[in-house]
């Protein structure tokens, strides 16, 4: 990075530390936090709309239908999410491959379970076996992604459903009096309104979806846990033109900081978002900034 | 083929390190995989159980810390549990493993840190601590002003009045809150090998011997249920012992003031 780091055994402690900690795979590192930043950008849109599909048919009328969605709630909270993290992934790409085997290769005859082997068609294997290395990573990426929305989208499902019931039935009432339909009222009374009741729900979901982005690790995906593991372990002079003991310690250290302010940014941003909705509202936080405003 | 009977017999303690030394290879039955994840739900259970009996008492301090009116007890609780919170289990799991690592390279004394048993039970205990600290906190903040004041009309004080009036009245109302987080701490014990703490001798928990099995079957749709199963019936002894508990706290009140305990299980931390 800078000019004085050709040579960095002579170089001394502060020096030393702004090239170490500018090397390329130090790069990779910090281009690994963007990972997780995009990891929660797409995951969090997408977990919402998979909750609110799930709320919506857990409150349908068809009964098939509202067990589908009171089910989709119910058996994501009973079992350990990193069980499902472990499950999805290899659930979801078995399933691409038997979908695209069927379609590519319909006249293969051998059975596709044998023994302890998933065997596909060479052709139908996602991605194909020949294609570059970033469609691989693009992949895992995207596995990742949907296993996160369908966890998440369990959770914002329990939310949005109980915000849904917590709107005063008296407004949807006055929706049926003035002769709406009911997916008029849907629409147009109960999502307005059922915001302010789930956003405190979904602020920690929030929290809890930011706490649970390590687990991409175990999703094989080289994250900032990965490359903490990687730069911090022992390095000798023979491999390393840094040698340096294990500093896997600090590193971590380093993550534990990064996600105790990334929290805190957090929270404050949702405190700032949750008194604007509550500006006008007939709820206890609406009541207690009328009282501020009026003390 | 060996029967089922012998299988159990053989794995059934394989967990601690008990019975036959090599884990199945090949030819995987229903048998094996039932007798090894729930061999290693006792690992589940062991942390489960270790950290919330401990990290009870913690949360009680930390609680009445955090809602003290000193300065010297506020700050601290509210700093531990603030790191406790809101950073995620996973890399609380890994520094810690870490630092202990470096600390038994000087002192050989802290050589049982770096094993499971005890080190990820500390992680453990200092997470459901800063959790339960707040769910308590939260009850504190919310007993009624007229118990407190009917305790001062009687001339309670100091530690009768804690124990007689206040921490009753704070069970009371955390109990419902704190279930879920009993819940919530036994599914992240699932975390525990997947850190960085080694299962030495494969001798690991549930989740560490399902998904053997699914990486050697190459097959997720066995194991995980199994495993989903085990979890599913572990939730409902700790929903029907910690029921108990919450009658019991609430047997003087008449029965429709009684709070429900209702469910929520969240999610990782």
């Amino acid at each position: 990075m800078f000019s004085y780091c050709a040579d960095p055994s002579t170089l001394e402690s502060f020096r030393w530390l702004s090239c170490y900690l500018t090397t390329g795979v130090h790069m990779s590192f910090y281009k690994s936090f963007l990972l997780v930043l995009a990891l929660l950008a797409v995951t969090a849109p997408v977990a919402l709309s998979f909750g609110f599909l799930g709320a919506m048919s857990a409150r349908s009328h068809i009964a098939p239908v509202s067990w589908l969605g009171k089910g989709y709630i119910a058996i994501v909270r009973g079992v350990p999410d990193i069980a499902f993290f472990l499950f999805f992934v290899i659930a979801l790409d078995q399933s691409f491959e038997l979908i695209k085997h069927n379609v590519v290769c319909p006249d293969w005859t051998d059975p596709i379970r044998q023994g302890n082997d998933f065997l596909v068609c060479p052709q139908a294997k996602v991605p194909l076996g020949s294609s570059p290395e970033y469609v691989h990573q693009l992949y895992g990426f995207m596995l990742a992604v949907i296993t996160f929305a369908i966890v998440f989208g369990a959770f914002a499902a329990n939310v949005l459903f109980g915000g849904m019931r917590a709107v005063p039935h008296a407004q949807l009432e006055t929706a049926e009096a003035y002769g709406m339909t009911r997916r008029q009222i849907f629409w147009r009374i109960l999502v307005p309104q059922m915001w302010v009741y789930a956003l405190p729900g979904l602020s920690n979901l929030w929290m809890v979806l930011i706490k649970a982005t390590p687990l991409l690790f175990l999703l094989g995906i080289e994250d900032i846990v990965y490359w903490a593991r990687e730069l911090g372990g022992t390095k000798t002079s023979k491999f390393s033109a840094y040698p340096h003991p294990d500093w896997r310690m600090w590193y971590f250290l380093f993550l534990l900081v990064f996600y105790l302010s990334f929290t805190k940014v957090s929270e404050v941003v949702l405190e700032r978002l949750m008194r604007r909705l509550n500006k006008g509202q007939a709820t206890a936080g609406g009541e207690a900034l009328r009282k501020e405003a009026a003390a | 083929m060996k029967t089922c009977a012998q299988t159990i017999s053989d794995y059934a303690f394989r967990s601690l390190g008990y019975g036959e030394r090599l884990l199945p290879r090949s030819d995987f039955t229903l048998c094996e995989q039932f007798t090894l994840i729930g061999s290693g739900m006792i690992w589940n259970i062991y942390f489960g159980v270790i950290a919330l009996c401990t990290g009870f008492f913690f949360a009680v301090a930390l609680a009445m810390g955090k809602n003290s009116a000193t300065w010297a007890y506020r700050r601290p609780s509210e700093l531990f549990i603030f790191v406790f919170r809101g950073s995620p289990l996973f890399i609380q799991f890994f520094f810690a493993y870490f630092l202990f690592l470096s600390l038994k390279k000087n002192y050989d004394f802290f050589d049982p840190l770096t094993s499971a048993w005890l080190g990820a039970v500390i992680v453990l205990f200092c997470n459901t601590a800063a959790y339960s600290a707040e769910i308590f906190y939260g009850a504190l903040r919310s007993i009624p002003k007229g118990d407190i004041e009917a305790a001062d009309a009687y001339g309670m004080t100091g530690w009768p009045r804690f124990r007689r009036i206040i921490f009753p009245t704070m069970m009371r109302l955390a109990w419902p809150a704190y279930t879920n987080e009993a819940i919530f701490l036994f599914h992240a014990t699932a975390l525990v090998f997947f850190s960085a703490f080694p299962a030495r001798g494969q001798k690991g928990d549930a989740l560490y011997y399902a998904s053997y099995f699914a990486d050697k079957t190459f097959n997720p749709f066995v194991p995980y249920p199994i495993l989903a199963f085990y979890f599913i019936l572990l939730t409902l002894v700790v929903i029907w012992v910690f029921g108990i508990t919450n009658r019991r706290l609430n047997k003087h009140l008449p029965q429709a003031a009684t709070a429900k305990l209702r469910v929520r299980p969240n999610l990782i931390r």
